[in-house]
């Protein structure tokens, strides 16, 4: 079988509060690690997210382990501690370490941060950055970098670095910085996911978050749609029961077959949770072709019963990869790998992320 | 097997404690009550709080009261249907039919807020300097706690003018609902902080105190952040000295607003795991800062139509149905398969309110049950509102409003 390789190294996954943009972010990478690939999952916002659903305690600002992957693949976690970085910063560019440290303690790193708020962004992309573009003989450290970003409602802020910086600065180490990092994430190496639920709000401003994207120039990648369960009733009755409601003669027949007695007018409460569950689909319908219309490659979860644990981030898994593997086959398809494809095709075929 | 058995019959297990009961919330007598002036409706982003918001404004207009609902980021079906199609700044009268009082809404824009405080403090030509300063257009509009801030000065804004008999607050879309608490502070402490000043103004009788690292210090922030920024930050602060008496002095001044009888926290949220999580990290922080909180809404709950079946029953029941056969029976079974899920859900949903009550036994607690569909329109609303109003024992199912399931009898 010929592998194919994808140019996409770095998977930036937002979403609106409460989609489970961790959880896809998570399932990714596991995705991403299948048949030994060496995958990075950064965490930008601090809340150690990933611990929790990778239940290991609470990740230091390192590449830790967090779970191995078929094949001998292996998802590395790294919660990403803006102070840290500051501090990193400052050593590789100034030698200035332990002045840093005297800095953090009168509460300086806190205040840099804080009169840009960029700085922060800019740090967190930056060492991104880093991770995707880090090399060992060679060759990549990384074949993937999949991000838990900021929500939809702060991502085109927090990639596009520059633009929030340009007012700020106009000169120094920041500002080259900033470029350097957008030069990655407006690459064809980086595609940014969203992750919606079938509801207004999060279809809503997954719509928004394309369109400003689209206009900063940042690569939009998949829409995830997350959650998305199981019709309970066979089909022609859904859209019966949507459109005119369900009431208890309906199904008194059926009950009364198996010897279920309409007491306390059970059959006409069954009735009225039917329809209810039967309008939630109708609309749930309507959302999909919104989300279809977006003209994105999507994919879909389901929901799983029970709390996410790590096999349910496989099977979660299971379900991106065969996405992913459908979509690198579309995008070599259409023949429009860019400058940036063909550098990334100078690694080993087998060594990108995609499908083998 | 059998001694086990014998075990058990004959030191039986004490029965498990009962469940905490958690106490009522009657949010009718609340927002009708006249020294109830402001309700501040906090929680996580997504669950539900500017809907929550509009509801009660609603409901209080309907009432008799002359209301405003400050709203900060609602959704866009909704805003039109209250009339917000335009970002002014300003309440405008929403047209209830039949409505005793009188219902305004508004939505906050910061950038508009900060920069009228700034017209209101200054002569035109500071007011435009500062307006063209760069540091002020970033503080202005993407600052990590201005919509915060503003919000605060909106209400406080509100609050003094007097024509209001209530306002109820949405609060800004933050990932922790301790924010709105927190940023104002952390702002103002920022703008009027001793390490701005010396950074900033190194000319002053101040800095020949700073010692020698802090001229360290400003050359690294200078090095880092390029000299331009600081020159900018400078000649802002120096515009805003002149101009009103600090910025802390006006944060406080809100935030003891909060503190005042008169004022009530409303805690939203929806019965899953972080959002109960963030609401107990708020109840707990109130109660720390000693501000009113009336109660917990939880909202997009699934009570089943009926409890007369349990889960296991039903899907046992579905499966019976189906071997019987029968015109109807993939449709009965396929109802009987929607109350088995209605019915896990909801037993997932109390379990998850009682844990929060048996954390916080003083909170009162109303739920309010999803719709199919968003709610965004008056109509919406108004049903919203009567969840959230009605009586607590009367629901047509007779399962009181603080809870999702009955209590369970022992």
């Amino acid at each position: 079988m010929n592998p194919v390789p994808s140019s996409v190294r770095c998977h930036v996954v937002t979403g609106k509060g409460g989609t489970g943009k961790t959880t896809v972010a998570a399932a990714l990478a596991l995705a991403l690690a299948a048949d030994g690939r060496q995958v990075l999952l950064v965490e930008t916002e601090g809340r150690q997210g990933i611990a929790q659903l990778f239940d290991t305690p609470p990740l230091p600002y390192e590449e830790r382990r967090v779970a191995v992957a078929r094949g001998g693949g292996e998802v590395k976690a790294l919660a990403i501690d803006v102070e840290e970085a500051l501090l990193e910063y400052l050593e590789m560019f100034y030698n200035l370490r332990r002045a840093g440290r005297a800095l953090r303690r009168v509460g300086a790193v806190d205040f840099a941060t804080t009169i840009a708020p960029g700085l922060r962004d800019v740090l967190l992309t930056g060492k991104v950055k880093e991770a995707v573009t880090r090399r060992h003989d060679g060759r990549p450290v990384y074949d993937a970098v999949v991000v838990d970003a900021p929500p939809t409602g702060r991502i085109t802020r927090f990639l596009n670095v520059t633009g929030e910086m340009a007012g700020l600065t106009r000169s120094g180490p920041i500002k080259t910085q900033s470029d350097g990092v957008m030069a990655v994430l407006k690459s064809p190496q980086t595609a940014v996911h969203l992750v919606t639920l079938l509801e207004d709000m999060p279809v809503q401003e997954t719509a928004d978050a394309i369109a400003e994207l689209t206009a900063a120039g940042l690569p939009v990648g998949s829409v995830v749609v997350n959650m998305a369960a199981e019709p309970a009733l066979p089909e022609p009755a859904l859209a019966r029961a949507a459109e005119t409601g369900l009431t208890g003669a309906d199904l008194a027949p059926g009950l009364a077959a198996a010897g279920l007695q309409d007491v306390a007018g059970l059959a006409g409460a069954l009735a009225a949770e039917a329809t209810e569950h039967a309008r939630r689909w109708a609309a749930q319908d309507e959302l999909r072709d919104e989300v279809e219309a977006l003209g994105r490659p999507t994919v879909e979860l389901p929901l799983l019963p029970g709390p996410i644990d790590l096999g349910a981030l496989f099977e979660l898994a299971g379900r991106l990869e065969q996405h992913l593997r459908t979509e690198v086959g579309r995008a070599d398809g259409d023949g429009s790998p860019s400058a940036r494809n063909e550098r990334g095709a100078e690694r080993p075929a087998g060594a990108s992320g995609g499908a083998a | 097997m059998t001694q086990t058995t014998e075990r058990t019959r004959r030191h039986p297990r004490p029965p498990a404690p009962a469940a905490p009961e958690a106490l009522p919330l009657e949010l009718a007598e609340l927002i009708t009550d006249p020294d109830t002036r402001i309700v501040v409706c906090c929680g996580a982003g997504g669950v539900g709080k500017t809907t929550t918001s509009a509801a009660l404004a609603l409901a209080a207009a309907e009432a008799g009261r002359t209301v405003v609902v400050l709203t900060i980021d609602p959704a866009r079906r909704l805003a039109q249907s209250l009339g917000l199609g335009e970002l002014d700044n300003e309440p405008r009268r929403v047209d209830v039919p039949g409505a005793r009082g009188e219902l305004h809404a508004m939505m906050l824009d910061m950038k508009r807020t900060f920069d009228d405080i700034v017209v209101a403090h200054s002569t035109p030509e500071r007011a435009q300097q500062i307006f063209e300063n760069p540091f002020y257009q970033t503080l202005s509009s993407s600052f990590a706690g201005t919509q915060e801030y503003m919000a605060m000065e909106k209400l406080g804004q509100l609050r003094a003018g007097d024509r209001w008999d209530l306002i109820i607050v949405d609060t800004p879309p933050s990932r922790s609902a301790l924010d709105f608490l927190d940023a104002p502070n952390r702002m103002s402490r920022f703008l009027d902080g001793t390490m701005i000043r010396l950074l900033t103004a190194p000319s002053r009788t101040g800095f020949k105190i700073a010692s020698a690292s802090f001229m360290f210090f400003s050359r690294i922030i200078s090095k880092i952040l390029g000299g331009q920024l600081l020159r900018d930050i400078s000649s802002f602060v120096a515009a805003l000295d002149t101009m009103f008496g600090g910025f802390r002095e006006r944060a406080t001044a809100t935030y003891e607003l909060l503190r005042r009888p008169g004022t009530w926290f409303l805690v939203v949220a929806t019965p899953e795991p972080d959002a109960l999580r963030e609401a107990s990290y708020f109840v707990d922080r109130l109660s720390a800062e000693q501000m009113p909180l009336a109660g917990l809404v939880l909202n997009r709950t699934h009570p089943p139509t009926t409890t007369a079946l349990s889960a296991t029953r039903a899907e046992g029941a579905a499966e019976e149905v189906l071997e019987a056969g029968g015109a109807d029976a993939e449709l009965a079974a396929g109802a009987l398969r929607v109350h088995a899920e209605r019915m896990a859900q909801a037993t997932r949903e109390q379990h998850l309110a009682d844990r929060f009550t048996s954390a916080h036994p003083e909170v009162a607690v109303r739920t309010v049950p999803a719709v199919a569909g968003d709610v965004h329109d008056l109509d919406g609303l108004r049903g919203m509102a009567d969840a959230l109003t009605g009586p607590d024992g009367d629901t047509p199912t007779g399962v009181p409003r603080r809870r999702i399931l009955p209590a369970r009898r022992r």
